[in-house]
């Protein structure tokens, strides 16, 4: 069985969400298997439209920092989180949106990327893909 | 026997390393990828990446500030 990656996406914050896709990418090249489990504010992400519209974690100066840090981005040739998410996928990444904070955020399947997410669960479902784990983060 | 050949000049990371894997993934036993790229630390960890699939490098190639790898799938 291969190496596996499991990550909490606990925070919907843009450069976070960045994190973690760059992260379980990342695993996934180096041949392990990776997991993403969309819990809290993260799941705000996997709404339609949602995945890019997370504000920064420091300095976001409602909304000018972020822009800011796009446009370097952009003059750095920083990927796009579309095609993060589009190449997770590609590569066999799961996806797992908690069922439970589903119901405290207020979101409903219906908003949400369906087509991106493996499986709906809640903490019982994180142990046990997260138990035989080499790497196991919560950003 | 084919030969994928993947352009990421001007990439950043992790886009050498997720498009490698993706032509990997495509690949058939024996088929050759050939990778040419600018981002410094994907020189490393591509064949770093390799090894630890179990995959062989061919031959890393450095001529100014480009780099291309060959791999065997």
């Amino acid at each position: 069985m291969a190496e596996k990656a499991v990550i909490i996406v606990h925070s919907g914050d843009l450069d976070k969400i960045y994190s973690a896709m760059i992260v379980a990418n990342g695993a996934l090249s180096m041949g392990m298997d990776a997991s993403l489990f969309f819990t809290f504010w993260g799941l705000e992400r996997l709404k339609k439209n949602g995945l890019d519209k997370g504000p920064l974690s420091k300095m976001n100066f409602l909304g000018l920092g972020k822009w800011m840090v796009k446009s370097r981005m952009k003059k750095a040739n920083v990927v796009s989180l579309e095609k993060l998410m589009t190449d997770f996928k590609e590569l066999g990444g799961k996806i797992i949106a908690c069922e439970m904070t589903m119901e405290i955020m207020g979101i409903k399947p219906e908003q949400l990327h369906r087509e991106w997410i493996d499986d709906y669960g809640a903490v019982g479902t994180y142990i046990m893909e997260a138990k035989d784990a080499s790497i196991t983060l919560f950003i | 026997m084919t030969e994928t050949n993947i352009d990421v000049r001007g990439q950043t990371c992790p886009v050498p390393l997720v498009e490698c894997r993706k032509a990997i993934k495509k690949a058939a036993p024996g088929d050759e990828i050939v990778i040419l790229g600018t981002h410094p630390a994907s020189k490393k960890e591509i064949p770093m990446a390799c090894e630890a699939m179990g995959l062989e490098v061919m031959e890393v190639e450095d001529k100014d500030n480009e780099w291309k790898i060959r791999i065997k799938r």
